[in-house]
């Protein structure tokens, strides 16, 4: 017995399963297109000095973007500094402590916070700091960073603690372990790779930032001495060297921009390399 | 808590229990005595307040923040709702055991025995392979798992993560033992090796087990306590429940007339 129709339903079939593989890979093509790109017009520019040197005066060839790259770590260390334990403690709290109804707000506050425009970070930031110091600051970069992190990584902290089962939890406590010590020991060490997963992912995020940055660490065409400075940063070279006049500097731009994707590509890698653990919770 | 006094022959005085999860009451006006060193099974059809009855013996129901309680429990003469009594000192003197066995994942073998041990403060080496030796005897899990203590928990079959989960609550020495369907989760073979278990242990502990399988509970325990809807039917030697109960409903339950 056919249905009269059996062929044209065949047809929907063949064609949502084809429409929905399509979608799939254009997911993936972009990161192809930015790599195949970033490779065709950067690699040139990646050698030695390009790590080591400072940038040369306008027009010169040759230089590097060390002092950027550099940069670029002093603040996302910073920002760790300050988004991580935030981060992970508000996470816990929203996870295993709280009442309902505070809890949703702080989560909502968090949501908003997430959704929050980079630039408007960098404004507050600008005003909270840079205006009574009287300076920008690496130190500015680093908190508007940190600040960014707190409720990315808290998010995702308490998300990952929620997959942890109540099981877990009942077994400790059923042993007269104090609450604190269950969840330190039991729940965030069943959860820890989540957590790190979050807290890289979050770095990442934040490593590319540049419109906060523009009213923070400002950028610094020389190497940064102290935190109160002005600190050069991989994405405000990016920025700055695109928009700039010579082809030179456009071909140091790629390369940072290729340089600094890597640097994302290596921390995704990194997470899942490094907390792999003999015998993980799969969370 | 005043010191115990384990040769008591009662482990546990429990008066007029009442438990309410907001305003429901889940247990209501439960009286009874659980003998020291033998098996007490409490049975029902589900949701008759049974496993909160048992969680309440050890304060676990509190948990849940609704949760509230009137009436006392004594263990070896120790009011356990006492003001001055922290919740974490109750369940070091009362342990349970899970329905769903709950190794934890990112322990070996022996980490998962000496866990309670370790996180309240003990530290020494010695007594901690003593006591995971000890009571992976008393679980019956020692000749099996002594070649591998150090791996993962969870690379254990379903019956040997039960028997670990038991070790692990006996490892704090606990003065009762409260198991909630401890092998409804388990094929026969594990089932059957659990309740060997419990008939070795009330040499030494007091049990009190929740049961849903009422021959588990005739095989295994010295008294039994029917439960429904929240109240206890009745409560007497497990052959006088079996053979010749007091009264018609539990004579019904037990005959698998209703439940």
């Amino acid at each position: 017995m056919t249905a009269p129709n059996h062929k044209w339903r065949k047809f929907k079939n063949v064609f949502m399963q084809t429409l929905t593989f399509v979608c799939a890979i254009l997911v993936v093509t972009p990161l192809l297109l930015v790599f195949y790109h970033l490779i065709k017009e950067g690699f040139s520019s990646i050698n030695l000095a390009f790590f080591t040197q400072l940038p040369k005066a306008e027009g010169e060839s040759g230089g590097g973007m060390g002092n950027a790259i550099v940069g670029t770590f002093i603040l996302l260390a910073q920002a760790a500094v300050i988004g991580v334990p935030v981060g992970v403690l508000g996470g816990v709290f929203l996870s295993e402590y709280g009442g309902t109804k505070l809890n949703w707000a702080i989560r909502f506050a968090a949501d908003i916070l997430n959704g929050v425009p980079s630039i408007t970070w960098g404004i507050v930031v600008y005003a909270l700091m840079v205006v009574p110091m009287h300076t920008f600051s690496a130190l500015a970069g680093g908190v508007v960073l940190g600040m960014m992190m707190i409720p990315l990584v808290m998010r995702t902290t308490e998300e990952v603690l929620q997959l942890v089962p109540g099981g877990y939890r009942e077994a400790a406590l059923a042993l007269g372990i104090s609450k604190w010590k269950t969840i330190v020991q039991i729940v965030i060490r069943t959860a820890l790779k989540g957590i790190v997963t979050g807290v890289l992912l979050a770095l990442a995020r934040v490593a590319g930032e540049t419109a906060p940055l523009l009213f923070t660490a400002l950028g610094n065409r020389f190497w940064a001495h102290k935190l109160t400075e002005p600190i050069a940063a991989m994405p405000l070279q990016i920025f700055a060297y695109a928009i700039g006049p010579y082809n030179d500097q456009h071909r140091q731009a790629w390369a940072g921009a290729f340089v600094l994707l890597l640097l994302v590509l290596a921390i995704n890698v990194g997470v899942r390399f490094l907390t792999r653990d003999r015998f993980q919770a799969k969370v | 808590m005043a010191t115990t006094q384990n040769n008591s022959d009662t482990a546990l005085i429990v008066r007029n229990l009442s438990v309410f999860f907001g305003k429901n009451a889940a247990v209501k006006n439960v009286s009874l005595d659980v003998r020291a060193r033998a098996v007490t099974a409490i049975i029902g059809p589900s949701g008759c307040g049974k496993s909160t009855f048992l969680r309440a013996l050890n304060r676990m129901h509190e948990l849940n923040p609704e949760a509230r309680m009137t009436g006392e429990i004594k263990l070896f003469g120790d009011n356990i709702y006492s003001s001055d009594v922290e919740p974490v000192v109750v369940r070091r003197r009362v342990g349970m055991v899970f329905q769903k066995s709950n190794p934890f994942p990112t322990m070996s073998i022996s980490e998962n025995v000496t866990v309670g041990l370790r996180l309240n403060g003990m530290r020494e080496k010695k007594i901690l392979n003593e006591r995971t030796e000890q009571s992976l005897r008393m679980s019956a899990l020692w000749d099996e798992v002594k070649d591998r203590l150090h791996a993962p928990a969870i690379s254990l079959s379903g019956g040997q993560q039960q028997r670990l989960c038991i070790a692990r609550a006996l490892a704090v020495q606990p003065e009762v033992l409260l198991m909630d369907e401890p092998a409804s989760a388990l094929d026969p073979l594990a089932t059957s090796k659990i309740e060997e278990l419990i008939l070795q242990l009330k040499k030494d502990y007091t049990i009190v087990i929740v049961t849903h399988n009422m021959q588990q509970a005739a095989r295994v325990s010295d008294f039994t306590a029917f439960f429904y809807i929240g109240e206890l039917v009745e409560f007497d030697a497990t052959t006088k429940i079996f053979t010749s109960p007091a009264k018609k409903q539990t004579e019904d339950y037990v005959t698998g007339r209703f439940g």
